[in-house]
C-alpha cells in the first residue's frame, strides 16, 4: 500500500519538477513586464532539442548542455530585441499575442531545421532505478528535483543580494520610479527574457532523458507550466515550485487512485478552483489596488 | 513537294507523339503538413519517386503517368475541396490519398458520386466496412493488429491481459477494436488504462496494472513517443517478467532508439517492410520490400516508413489495374481493382473481392520481438 503511494508520489514529483521549472520562467518575465510569455514552452523545447542533437552528433554531454543553454539564452535575447522591444508601448494583451506568434515561429523553424522526429538524451547518471521502500525512482528524477531547488536558491540570492537583481525587482514594483532612480528598465526587460530562456533551456535539458523531446514538446510543458505558475500566484520561486509539484502530484494521484482517464482534467479543475476561491494564487501577494 | 511532305510528316509526327504523350493523370490528396505530416510526407515522397521510376521505364500502356498533388494540411474539409478540384478541373483518372481516416471519409462521397476509383491510405475499418463501390484501401486495420497480438498470446497460453491505450484517435480506435475481438480469442481484459500522447510519466497507470490480480501480459496501443515512455517506465518498475505487447503504431526504428535496453523482449505485429533484411530469401514479399527500402534510402537518405509503403502499394495496384483493364475507363479499372488476386505489395498479399476492398489477411502482419536492440522474427 505504502509502496504504491510512494510510486505515485515519485511519479508526481518528477513530472511536477518539470512543470515547476517551466513555471519559474513564466514568473520571471511576468514580474518584470506583466507579460505572460507563451514562448516559454519553446525555450524548454529548444534546450532539450539542442542538447539531444548536439550529444547525438558526438559532442560530450557537459559541453552539449552548456552550448544548448547559451544558444537558447541568445534566442531569448534576440526575441526580446526583435519582437517585444519594438512594440514596447503596446498594451500587455498585444505583447502576449506577440509571444504566441514568436512561439509559433520558433516551433516552425525548429521543425523545418531539425525535422519532426523524437529525440532522446542520455540520462546524466545512468538508467538503473533506485529502490526506496518498495517503490522505484530514476536517478534522473533526483537530478531534476535537485537542480530545481538549486535554481530557486540561486534566484533568491540573485534577486535579494545583487544590484542587478534588485534593479529587476524594483522595475517590477514600479517601472516609473525605477526609471527615476536611474535603472535602465529596457535592459531589465531584455535581461528577464534572457534569464527566462536560460532557465527554460536548463529545464528542457533536465527532463529530456525522462520525457524525450521533439519540436512540439514545448506546447504541453508550456501549458502545464502556465497552470503551475498561476497556481503558485505568479509571485516568486517558492510559488512556482509549489504550484508545479502540487499539479504533478495531483495528476499522478488521480491517475493512480481514481482513473487515468480523468488525469488530464486535473489542471483545469485546479485552475478553476483557484480562480474562484483564491484569485491571486496560493502564494500571491495581497495587493490592494489604489483607486 | 518535298518540303510539303516533310512538313506533313513532321506535323503528323507531332500529332502522334501528342496523343501518345497524353498522360494518365493520378490525383492525390495527402496530409503533407500539419499533425499528420509524419504519415503524409513519406507517402508523397514515395508517389513522386515511383511515378518518376515508372515513367523512366516507359510508363503504362505507352503513356506517361502524371501526378497531380494537393496538400490538405491534415484538415478533412480541405481534403474534400481538393478532391472536388481533382475530379472537376484536373479530371484525374484515379485518386490516391486521404492520409487520415477523416480525410478519406470526406472524399468518399465525392468519388462515389463521380464514379472515380479511389484508393485510401487510412487505417480505420470504416473506410471499407460497409463496402463502398469505388473506395479501396491498402493499410492494415487496427482490428487486424489486435487479432495478430491475441493470436500470439493464445499460443503462449496467455488469457488475462492489461490494456493500456493512448487517448489519441489511433489509440482510442485501437482500444475499441481490441475490446471487440478479445472474446473471440478467449482473452479477458482485466485492466483498462489510458495515457495522453504527450504524457511524460506513465508509472501511475503501470503501477495500477501491476497490482491487478492475474495479469499475464500488457498490451499497449499507441503511437510515437508515448509507447517509448511506457517501455522505459516498465523497466523502471521492474515489470519485465510480464510480457509486453505493442501495436504496429511503434513499428519504426525510432522506437528502438528511444526506448533502448528497456525494449528487450517486447513483441509487436509489424508490416514486412520493417524487417526487410531479416525476411527469409524465399519470402514472397522479399523482393518488393528490399527494393523499396533501397530506392527510398538512396533517394531521401532516411529509412522508409510503413506509411510510404501504403502509398507505393496504392500506386502499384492502380498501375496493375489499369494495365489489366487495358485503358483508363473508370468502370473497367474499378472492376480490375476489385478482381486483384495474389498481388504482392509491401504491406502484404492483396486478394480483393466484391465484399473485401482491402484484401489483406493476418499474414500481412509479422510478429517480431525486440532482441538486443533489433527486430527478430517470431517463429
Amino acid at each position: 500500500m505504502l509502496a504504491q503511494f510512494l510510486q505515485f508520489l515519485y511519479s508526481g514529483m518528477t513530472v511536477g519538477s518539470a512543470y515547476a521549472l517551466a513555471a519559474l520562467g513564466f514568473t520571471i518575465i511576468y514580474n518584470t513586464s506583466g507579460v505572460i510569455n507563451f514562448a516559454q514552452g519553446e525555450f524548454i523545447m529548444l534546450g532539450g532539442m539542442l542538447a539531444a542533437l548536439l550529444s547525438a552528433g558526438g559532442v560530450p554531454l557537459p559541453l552539449a548542455i552548456i552550448a544548448a543553454v547559451l544558444v537558447t539564452g541568445v534566442v531569448g535575447l534576440v526575441m526580446e530585441k526583435a519582437v517585444i522591444e519594438p512594440a514596447q508601448n503596446a498594451q500587455v494583451v498585444t505583447l502576449i499575442i506577440i509571444t504566441i506568434g514568436a512561439s509559433l515561429t520558433i516551433r516552425g523553424l525548429v521543425q523545418i531545421a531539425f525535422g519532426k522526429g523524437t529525440h532522446s538524451l542520455a540520462a546524466f547518471s545512468g538508467d538503473t532505478p533506485i529502490q526506496f521502500l518498495g517503490a522505484s525512482l530514476l536517478p534522473q528524477s533526483l537530478w531534476v528535483l535537485g537542480v530545481t531547488l538549486a535554481i530557486v536558491a540561486a534566484l533568491a540570492w540573485f534577486f535579494g543580494r545583487t544590484l542587478l537583481g534588485k534593479a529587476m525587482l524594483a522595475t517590477s514594483h514600479n517601472k516609473l520610479a525605477a526609471q527615476l532612480v536611474g535603472i535602465n528598465t529596457r535592459r531589465v526587460l531584455l535581461l528577464s527574457f534572457g534569464l527566462a530562456a536560460l532557465l527554460g533551456a536548463l529545464g528542457g535539458i533536465l527532463v529530456a532523458p525522462i520525457t524525450y523531446t521533439s519540436y512540439d514538446a514545448g506546447i504541453m510543458l508550456g501549458l502545464k507550466g502556465f497552470v503551475a505558475a498561476v497556481l503558485g500566484g505568479l509571485g516568486g520561486g517558492v510559488g512556482a515550485i509549489a504550484g508545479g509539484l502540487i499539479l504533478g502530484i495531483a495528476e499522478a494521484m488521480t491517475a493512480g487512485y481514481i482513473s487515468s482517464s480523468y488525469k488530464d482534467a486535473v489542471p483545469f479543475v485546479l485552475i478553476l478552483l483557484i480562480l474562484f476561491f483564491m484569485p491571486r494564487g496560493l502564494f500571491g501577494a495581497k495587493v490592494s489596488e489604489r483607486v | 513537294m518535298f518540303k510539303k511532305t516533310i512538313i506533313a510528316a513532321a506535323l503528323s509526327l507531332i500529332a502522334i507523339t501528342a496523343s501518345a504523350a497524353d498522360p494518365i493523370r493520378i490525383g492525390s490528396v495527402l496530409s503533407v503538413s500539419g499533425p499528420a505530416a509524419f504519415l503524409g510526407d513519406p507517402e508523397l515522397k514515395t508517389l513522386q519517386l515511383y511515378v518518376e521510376k515508372i515513367n523512366a521505364e516507359g510508363g503504362v500502356l505507352g503513356r506517361k503517368l502524371e501526378l497531380v498533388h494537393y496538400d490538405d494540411g491534415s484538415e478533412a474539409s480541405k481534403a474534400n475541396s481538393f478532391a472536388k478540384r481533382l475530379i472537376e478541373s484536373d479530371k484525374v483518372d484515379i485518386l490516391i490519398g486521404g492520409t487520415t481516416t477523416g480525410a478519406t471519409m470526406a472524399i468518399a462521397p465525392l468519388v462515389e458520386r463521380a464514379s472515380l476509383p479511389f484508393i485510401s491510405l487510412a487505417g480505420a475499418v470504416v473506410v471499407i466496412d460497409p463496402v463502398k463501390k469505388w473506395v479501396f484501401k491498402t493499410p492494415h486495420t487496427d482490428r487486424m493488429a489486435a487479432e495478430k497480438v491475441f493470436e500470439d498470446m493464445k499460443k503462449r497460453g496467455i488469457s488475462k491481459v492489461g490494456l493500456l491505450s493512448e487517448t489519441s484517435g489511433f489509440g482510442a480506435s485501437g482500444r475499441k477494436e481490441t475490446q471487440a475481438v478479445a472474446a473471440k480469442y478467449g482473452i479477458t481484459l482485466v485492466a483498462d488504462e489510458t495515457y495522453g500522447p504527450k504524457d511524460t510519466d506513465i508509472t501511475a497507470q503501470l503501477t495500477r496494472i501491476k497490482n491487478t490480480a492475474g495479469v499475464q501480459a500488457v498490451f499497449v496501443f499507441g503511437l510515437g513517443q508515448g509507447p517509448a515512455v511506457v517501455t522505459k517506465n516498465y523497466g523502471q518498475l521492474g515489470m519485465t517478467s510480464v510480457p509486453m505487447y505493442q501495436s504496429h503504431g511503434v513499428a519504426s526504428d525510432e522506437y528502438l532508439k528511444l526506448s533502448g535496453k528497456a525494449a528487450d523482449g517486447v513483441r509487436l505485429p509489424t508490416p514486412s517492410l520493417l524487417i526487410a533484411n531479416a525476411l527469409p530469401a524465399g519470402d514472397a514479399q522479399k523482393a518488393i520490400v528490399t527494393g523499396y527500402d533501397k530506392s527510398y534510402r538512396d533517394r531521401f537518405k532516411v529509412e522508409p516508413s510503413t506509411f510510404g509503403g501504403y502509398a507505393l502499394d496504392a500506386l502499384n495496384l492502380s498501375v496493375d489495374a489499369i494495365k489489366r483493364a487495358g485503358s483508363t475507363d473508370r468502370e473497367k479499372v474499378r472492376a480490375a481493382l476489385e478482381s486483384t488476386k495474389g498481388f504482392v505489395g509491401t504491406t502484404g498479399v492483396f486478394n480483393m473481392s466484391a465484399t473485401d476492398h482491402m484484401g489483406l489477411d493476418l499474414s500481412a502482419f509479422r510478429m517480431v520481438e525486440v532482441k538486443n536492440g533489433d527486430w527478430q522474427l517470431v517463429k
